[in-house]
């Protein structure tokens, strides 16, 4: 239907008769490696997930050439499953896949639709098959997320609405490849469970993705972004204080990576905010520190992680 | 006779790739696309049957195509519409609507002629279709 057009960069010649193509140019004119990079600097580490995210580029690109010079493509199956522990960076990862599969013109639109368990499974006979077929009309041209996807499949219920739904997700999964790519998000043993038990999604996604946890020094960093992003900074002292935090931390029940720091850093922010209240008068420059003390009250550091339940 | 309702009734029917074309410019309007279908074609019946739900927020064309095929093999012999209701306030109204499918044989209309009033004449139209059972329209 749209014939990818000819780019510029590429020559006239060879629209006459192609000896060599050059796929630097080709990469250029989608815009991808900008994205990519962008991507590289935001996302700290996840090096395994960034090598499958340009091989699956370098996959589209080649087909994108292929096409134009009349050789057999198939649609790749793009559905792709990611596993991992908590705040790994499954959803932001996901969220920045429909933008790159939109920019290498492989699918309509960047939307990412995303859903849980909830959004897809109805709660009497009749509901499920409505609910699950407007979500997929949402996100046709586009990614379909389904975090915690596990929760779909209850085999302790026999007649769980769930299997409805993922009936109808293997059907179109199968039928418009070529519209919809679908992730499915979860913890690994869980995933790995739910896929034992439903082969028909094991079969239909092509890339089985897995995040691995962060070390502390990788998430030092995300959470000095995270707070750069909204103008805070830490001391000298704070950093060092942030780092044996996540080393302790991680000891502790209930980590989540990232997700953890974001919300030790987010503590921190109303430590701080109280401190310089309490002191009455604040240097500008300080309203942006966050300090060693700030961090250094967390009930982490109480040397008692039993009671230690989402840490304080 | 071939019935002309809606746009590009006097064009040569849509083919596929038009009519998705055509939805996806619906789509990229925010305009809600849906279905319908009807057996009496009389330009006064506005109100045709729904084929599903209206489909708001498509992602692509590729569902809608998916529930139009599936209307045309269970509705052969009836009229399919295509609609795109616009919601936006100061429209919510539908803002384009054109025949997807027609059966093999149109039937024309009928001129009917009543005596009212001594010799006057009201005159009308009608489907030849309705004058038929239900069961037997279309064959």
């Amino acid at each position: 239907m749209n014939a990818p057009t000819p780019v510029d960069e590429a020559g006239p010649d060879r629209i006459a008769g192609p000896d060599v193509v050059d796929l630097g140019a080709e990469r250029r004119a989608t815009g991808i490696d900008d994205y990519l990079a962008g991507l590289d600097a935001r996302l700290v580490g996840l090096t395994p997930v960034k090598q499958r995210i340009d091989e699956i580029a370098a996959l589209l690109l080649v087909d994108r050439v292929r096409t134009r010079v009349g050789l057999a493509t198939g649609p790749p199956t793009l559905h792709m499953s990611f596993t991992g522990n908590p705040g790994t960076g499954k959803t932001t990862v996901a969220s920045a896949m429909g933008e790159i599969l939109h920019r290498l013109g492989y699918l309509r639109s960047a939307r990412v639709v995303s859903v849980t368990r909830d959004d897809l499974v109805g709660e009497y006979i009749g509901h499920t098959a409505p609910k699950t077929k407007d979500v997929l009309q949402r996100a046709a041209g586009g990614v379909l997320f389904i975090d915690e996807a596990y929760y779909l499949y209850r085999p302790e219920n026999e007649r769980d609405y769930g299997q409805e739904a993922i009936e109808i997700l293997l059907q179109v999964m199968e039928e418009q490849r070529d519209d919809l790519v679908v992730i499915l998000a979860g913890y690994a043993d869980r995933m790995e469970r739910f896929f034992g038990s439903n082969p028909g999604f094991r079969s239909r996604v092509a890339h089985h993705i897995d995040f691995p946890d962060f070390d502390d020094g990788e998430l030092v960093r995300i959470g000095e972004m995270l707070l750069a992003d909204q103008q805070y900074r830490l001391s000298d002292d704070a950093r060092a204080t942030l780092f044996d935090y996540v080393g302790r931390r991680r000891s502790q029940p209930h980590f989540a990576n990232a997700r953890s720091v974001r919300n030790a850093l987010d503590r921190a922010r109303l430590r701080q905010a109280n401190r310089h209240v309490t002191a009455g008068t604040v240097a500008v420059d300080d309203l942006s520190v966050i300090e060693a003390d700030d961090l250094a009250v967390s009930r982490v550091f109480n040397d008692r992680p039993d009671d230690a339940r989402e840490s304080r | 006779m071939r019935l002309t309702q809606g746009m590009f009734s006097f064009l040569p029917d849509l083919t596929d790739d038009e009519i998705a074309a055509q939805v996806d410019y619906f789509i990229r309007n925010g305009w809600a696309v849906s279905i319908e279908h009807t057996d009496d074609p009389h330009p006064r019946n506005t109100y045709w049957e729904m084929w599903g739900q209206p489909m708001f927020d498509l992602g692509s064309t590729r569902p809608f195509m998916t529930a139009l095929a599936e209307c045309r093999e269970a509705m052969q012999s009836a009229y399919i519409r295509v609609t795109a209701f616009d919601a936006t306030k100061g429209w919510e109204s539908p803002r384009a609507s054109f025949i997807a499918h027609r059966p093999t044989a149109e039937d024309g209309f009928a001129l009917a002629r009543t005596s009212v009033q001594g010799r006057t004449q009201r005159y009308g139209i009608r489907a030849d279709v309705t004058d038929r059972p239900t069961a037997g329209r279309y064959r």
